[in-house]
Formats: C-alpha cells, sequence, structure tokens
C-alpha cells in the first residue's frame, strides 16, 4: 500500500497532531513513513501544511509530487483548495467546513463550497459544532481524522490505539475524548 | 530500537550516541529541534551533557572548541545565518584545528521559509579547508553523527554539517543504536602551539591543512556516503561513442528527489566533500551529459563546470533546474524528462501570511508606536530579527529595515549619523542579548539621538520559546552600558496602558541622546503553555 496525504489548515489548528496519530499508528504496521512539517515563522496565523507519505516499501522524496496525493485532510475550507494541485483524479478532500477568517479579502465562502463540490470526492464537515455538541471542544482534528479514515486506507482500530498511545501521558480523560472524536468523525464518512 | 523521528532528532539523537559531551547552539529555524531534543533527553540529563542555549553562535563556537582543547566532543548547532555571526572561530577552528571531535551542524533554508536569505553553507565548509557532510536521510543524519565525531578526530580537524528545512522538518523512521559510546575522558594532550594563531604558528597550520586537503578528497571518494550507482536497465540507448546520453550528480536531499523520478540512468550520490573529481571523472568518462542535482547554491555544478567541458554540465546555472529555491519533486522529474503534472490553485483562494498572534505585547507596542510617529514628518523605524519583523506587514506597516541579528540599533545609530530624526530601533529580548547590546554601546560612547525600544516577551519567540539569555537582566545591561537612569523606562504593552507608553515614546523622541524603552510583557504563546503546565501540574 502506498498513501501520500496533505494535512493542510492555519498555524495554530492542530494538524501536526493529526500526522502524529497517523505515523503513530503506520510505524506500529511497520510501514515506512515520510512527513515534512513547517516549523518557524509561518506557524504564526498563515497557511501550514505537512506532506505525509506511508507507504509498505521505501520512500524516497519526503515532499509529494504534484498531481500525487491520495488524501488532502484540511481544518479550513479555503486552505482546502490551496494545494488541489497535488491531488490526483481520483483522490479525495476531507475538509472542516467552517472558514478561518484571518485576512480581510477572505473569500465568498459560497464560492468555496461550489468549488469543492466541483471535486469527485469530497467530505466537508462542521467539526467544530460536532466538537461541541458532543462535548469534546479540543478534539475537532480528531473528528477530521475520524473522517478520513477510510480515504486513508488505515484500519479503525489501528487508528484508536495510536490515539491511546498518543494521548496516553495526558490521561484518560483526553484519551477518552480522543477516542469519542474519532467515532464522531468516522459516523461522518 | 525503531523511532519516527524529524531529520533534527535524528541529528541529537545521533550525536548523544556517539558520545558528545556538550552540544552549543543559538536557537534558529530549522536547526532548534536538535537542541531541544538533547535537552529533554533523559540519558543526556543523566550524563550532564551541556545543553543550555547559548547567547549567539559566536559564544557557541567557541564552547564548542574550548570542550574539544579539553579533549571531549562537542556538538555545535545553528541555522545558515548563524555561520556568518560565527564566521570568526569557524574559519579559524580549521586553523586550530581539533582534539576531541567536534561537528558543526548547520541548518540550511533554501527558498527562505523563515530566513532573509538563501546562502549555501558548504561554501564555508570549502572555504575554511574543513571536510564537509551533508546526509540525504534521518536514517543516514544519525548514522553520519558517529562516523563524523570519529573522523573529526582523525583528522584533527572540525567537519561541518550541512542539512535543509526539508531534512530538518521531515520525520521517517530510523533504527537506532540501543548503547551510547561513552564520552571522551578529559584528554589534554593537544599540540599547544596549534592553539595560539599567532602568524608563524598559522603559517604552519596552514601549510599542514592545504596538505590535508588531498587525503580529504580521496577520504571522500571512498566513502560510504558517496555512491556511484549504476542503471540496472538503462532507460536510454547508449550513444555512438557508447555512453549513456546523461548521468546525474545528487547530492543531500535532492538524492531523493531523484529516486522519486525513478529514473534509470547513472546517478553519482554525493553526501561526503571536498567533492570527489575522481568518482566525478568516473561519471563524466560513461555519460556524454551530466546533470547536477543539488538542493541550494551550484556548489558542486560551479567546481565541475571548471574542471570538465562546461557545455556537458547541467543543472542550476543552465536553466534546466530552477536558479534560486528549493527543489521539489516535480522541477527534479520535470529536468530528468517525467512530464510535469499542470495544475493551478484555483484563483479564489487568498494568500495567509503569518501575522502577530492576538493578544501579543508586539501588538501593543507598534500600535503605541505608530500613534506618536504620526506627528513626526520623516519618521524611520530600524527593525530587527524576530516575531516582531512581522509588523512591517498590515495593519501595522511599522518598519523600515530588518537585515540581521542586531542590526536595528546600529542601523539607527548610522541613519542618525547621516542627519534622520526621528531614528527608532525595535528590537526584541533575545535578539538584543545576540547582537544588539554592542551596539548599544557604540551609541552610547557617542550618545547618539536615537530612539531603542526592546521589546521583550521573556522568551525567544519566534524559533518556539527558548530561553532568552538576557531575561531579568535588561535595565542592568543597559545601565551598565552607560545609557542614562532618567531614559531607561520599562512599561507593561497593555491596551490600558497606551497613554502612558505613548507619553514615554514621544518623550523619547523628542530627548536628543540614546534612550531605552523596555516593554515588558510575556510572549502569549509560552504565557498559554505555562498557564497548561500549571493546570497539568496542580491536577496531578
Amino acid at each position: 500500500m502506498k498513501t501520500d496525504i496533505i494535512l493542510c489548515g492555519v498555524g495554530g489548528q492542530g494538524i501536526l497532531s493529526i500526522a502524529t496519530i497517523i505515523g503513530e499508528a503506520a510505524m506500529n504496521e511497520n510501514l515506512y513513513i515520510k512527513q515534512a512539517e513547517v516549523h518557524g515563522m509561518s506557524q504564526r496565523g498563515g497557511d501550514v501544511q505537512s506532506n505525509l507519505r506511508i507507504s509498505s516499501g521505501p520512500i524516497a522524496s519526503d515532499l509529494i509530487p504534484k498531481g500525487g496525493a491520495d488524501v488532502i485532510i484540511s481544518m479550513e475550507p479555503m486552505e482546502a483548495l490551496r494545494y488541489l494541485p497535488y491531488l490526483n483524479k481520483e483522490g479525495w478532500v476531507i475538509t472542516s467546513s467552517v472558514p478561518y477568517v484571518n485576512i480581510p479579502n477572505y473569500p465568498e465562502i459560497e464560492d468555496i463550497k461550489n468549488a469543492l463540490a466541483k471535486l469527485p470526492h469530497v467530505i466537508s464537515i462542521d467539526i467544530e459544532q460536532l466538537a461541541k455538541d458532543n462535548l469534546v471542544p479540543r478534539s475537532a482534528n480528531v473528528i477530521l481524522l475520524g473522517a478520513a479514515q477510510k480515504a486513508l486506507g488505515i484500519e479503525y482500530s489501528k487508528l484508536e490505539e495510536a490515539i491511546r498511545r498518543v494521548f496516553a501521558r495526558k490521561g484518560d480523560a483526553i484519551v477518552d475524548a480522543n477516542v469519542k472524536a474519532l467515532a464522531i468523525g468516522r459516523q461522518a464518512q | 530500537m525503531k523511532k519516527l523521528l524529524l531529520g533534527d532528532e535524528a541529528i541529537a539523537l545521533g550525536a548523544i550516541h556517539a558520545g558528545l559531551s556538550g552540544v552549543y547552539a543559538y536557537p534558529g529555524t530549522p536547526s532548534t529541534e536538535i537542541t531541544e531534543f538533547i535537552q529533554s533527553n533523559d540519558l543526556a540529563k543523566e550524563r550532564g551533557i551541556h545543553s543550555r542555549w547559548c547567547t549567539n553562535e559566536k559564544t557557541a563556537m567557541e564552547a564548542a572548541l574550548g570542550m574539544s582543547f579539553m579533549g571531549k566532543r562537542a556538538l555545535v548547532c545553528m541555522k545558515h545565518v548563524g555561520l556568518n555571526v560565527c564566521a570568526d572561530p569557524f574559519v579559524n577552528s580549521g586553523m586550530t584545528g581539533v582534539n576531541g571531535g567536534v561537528v558543526v551542524l548547520v541548518a540550511d533554508d533554501p527558498s527562505m521559509h523563515s530566513s532573509q536569505d538563501e546562502q549555501d553553507s558548504r561554501f564555508y565548509g570549502k572555504f575554511a579547508l574543513i571536510p564537509t557532510f551533508e546526509p540525504s536521510s534521518q536514517q543516514e543524519a544519525y548514522d553520519m553523527m558517529e562516523v563524523a565525531f570519529d573522523y573529526s578526530e582523525q583528522q584533527c580537524l572540525p567537519v561541518l554539517m550541512r542539512v535543509t528545512t526539508r531534512m530538518a522538518h521531515s520525520r521517517a523512521v530510523v533504527v537506532a543504536k540501543d548503547e551510547a559510546r561513552p564520552e571522551n575522558e578529559m584528554n589534554y594532550n593537544a599540540a599547544a602551539a596549534n592553539w595560539v594563531l599567532l602568524p608563524a604558528n598559522a603559517r604552519r597550520r596552514n601549510d599542514k591543512v592545504t596538505a590535508q586537503q588531498a587525503e580529504l578528497e580521496e577520504d571522500a571518494a571512498t566513502s560510504s556516503f558517496n555512491k556511484f550507482i549504476r542503471p540496472i536497465r538503462p532507460m536510454n540507448p547508449m550513444s555512438p561513442m557508447g555512453k549513456h546520453p546523461l548521468g546525474v550528480i545528487a547530492s543531500g536531499i535532492a538524492y531523493n528527489y531523484v529516486k522519486e523520478a525513478g529514473v534509470e540512468l547513472p546517478i553519482l550520490k554525493i553526501s561526503q566533500y571536498p567533492l570527489p573529481k575522481r568518482l566525478v571523472r568516473e561519471l563524466l568518462d560513461e555519460c556524454e551529459k551530466v546533470m547536477v542535482v543539488e538542493e541550494g547554491q551550484p556548489f558542486i555544478e560551479e567546481q565541475v563546470r571548471g574542471v570538465f567541458e562546461s557545455q556537458n554540465i547541467l543543472g542550476r546555472l543552465t536553466g534546466e533546474l530552477p536558479r534560486t529555491g528549493e527543489l521539489t519533486p516535480d522541477c527534479v522529474g520535470e529536468a530528468l524528462g517525467i512530464p510535469a503534472h499542470r495544475a493551478e490553485i484555483p484563483s479564489l483562494v487568498a494568500a495567509r501570511p503569518p501575522q502577530l498572534c492576538q493578544g501579543c505585547g508586539h501588538r501593543d507596542v507598534y500600535t503605541a508606536l505608530n500613534e506618536v510617529l504620526k506627528e513626526y514628518e520623516n519618521p524611520r523605524v530600524f527593525g530587527d530579527i524576530g516575531c516582531y519583523t512581522l509588523g512591517f506587514l498590515p495593519p501595522y506597516k511599522a518598519i523600515h529595515s530588518c537585515v540581521d541579528m542586531g542590526a536595528s540599533i546600529t542601523m539607527a545609530k548610522g541613519a542618525s549619523d547621516a542627519g534622520q530624526w526621528p531614528a527608532v530601533a525595535i528590537i526584541g529580548d533575545s535578539t538584543f542579548t545576540h547582537s544588539g547590546m554592542t551596539g548599544l554601546l557604540d551609541a552610547v560612547n557617542e550618545n547618539a539621538d536615537i530612539t531603542v525600544i526592546i521589546s521583550d516577551n521573556l522568551t525567544t519567540a519566534m524559533t518556539g520559546g527558548q530561553d532568552s539569555a538576557g531575561t531579568n537582566k535588561f535595565e542592568a545591561i543597559c545601565r551598565g552600558l552607560g545609557v542614562a537612569d532618567e531614559h531607561l523606562h520599562v512599561v507593561v504593552p497593555l491596551p490600558k496602558n497606551m497613554p502612558e507608553i505613548t507619553d514615554i515614546i514621544r518623550k523619547e523622541i523628542n530627548y536628543h541622546g540614546v534612550s531605552v524603552i523596555i516593554p515588558r510583557r510575556e510572549c502569549i504563546q509560552t504565557f498559554k503553555r505555562h498557564a497548561k503546565e500549571k493546570k497539568t501540574a496542580a491536577n496531578s
């Protein structure tokens, strides 16, 4: 198997936590992993992305070639569109539907919705509302991960185990909230 | 043991396992995580490996050299522009040589994700006659650390290890050793005359190190990190001369992009310098043309063009690859004949530049400064390196320069010397102790007509909140340098204090001499982190 994933959003939205969970699950399956992150200046409220590649064979490049990504997981709908040149023809876009408006020229949300609707495989969900309604307000990013589970080609139970390991140090309450968030996301697929 | 590690973390673990005794560094993207990893590593703590942040890269390089002098292994880490700051001890460490192994790890930032320029540190290695290593993967970075320390001791020279952003900040699974080598014992057997660079000693060392270059180049030719990979099923028919139409020289991480392209071509992978010209000659003997694929500036390409027929050398200088900017699998693939994937970002997507955080004290500083400067005809504000450089962008548009660490104060002074008024410098706390203090002394000695704002957020914020060397010492430092008490002010940058802050700024601009204003409030990011840590501690 080989899955190339672009994780994106706005600095501070928690895309690296999603990457950590997927990476943990993949490493536990003895898969090869490469994950290019963004640190430094661009984390300050700018657009951020991470290239995550998992494969049963060795991976050469840390970066995904254009037209090569199987999945875009985006914490923000306009940011999902920014990486479309990297998506392959049958690729999936799993995105939060909630705009993060911190620039004066943010486009009309209807235009963004229309652009997303033109793509063959899209899951667009209001993860923030879902997180609030289900009393897991800090785990919106893991809801998104749950919604991406099938597109990622990773078994649900493997992701859940990875969450348990990644959050173990933070205590049972946080583990439980994230496991619940993953299940909520799964329903949205 | 298998671990998922950033390139930076692989380097740090490799150094610990190689018997490191001290890491010396100033934070700088993309090198910061190396020192942070060592600071939090259990074995490093148990061994008492030195890992506290240094005031700047020059103090770091010199302390590492001192540790080496005593026989122990030291690592120095910095971003590429940090190598400019420590260029003096770095270049001269080639002249002194080393006793305990020294690895100088420099992380370059092609495409300038978080930097002012794209300089390629490999030129420094060549210039200083110092062997240079350039890993192509996280595993190689880990493995290379031990080899580099051994080689440094074997050759009695420091080793420069060069990585780029994409290697530093990309994770991969690394197989690490289960045990670390012991640290070196204190061992002062250095030839003292080597370490006293009086001209007579330095000339002797210069002859020695220059003569050593041929051996270093031959070592690179036989290094296991440099490989000549011949294609099993060549993708192109041989030329009438019986040669491959195209071969590739790929260095460091660029090698991965060539592999990604999946081309069956003769490839010379380079990860250790001086450039082994013998291997390059072999490749050229088998190929009509050679494409040089390297991250950064055309370092190998220029050397190869100087030695071989240049019309057959392709790369950044001939336009097959972009002249500047970070390489990608796309541009490397296209240069090697893989059809490009054409797709555009939808036109409605707007740029989203980084910005100062909501609640950041720098915001209040700029709000106050802009309000006061409206009252003057031609104010000039000299900025510096840090989060507050973002004050250039809307809505503040508050600074007119940003060049290098510490330049705000000295540039304001130079502008004032030229007749500029008001001349305001704005600099962060960590940048001030890094390289601003000496400039302030120049200003005080001439009582320059400048206003210096040290925007103190109690941390090195841009790189993620590392300790700042001058915390709690700024008033004492400024007084010690000769700033008059009545022109030294501390304020708390909050909206409610705006009248007080603007009054002080106005008064000090109108004072024709050196004044220093220190707005002090903790970085909002470290504040949140500290609050969280307190909460976690209270709950457990």
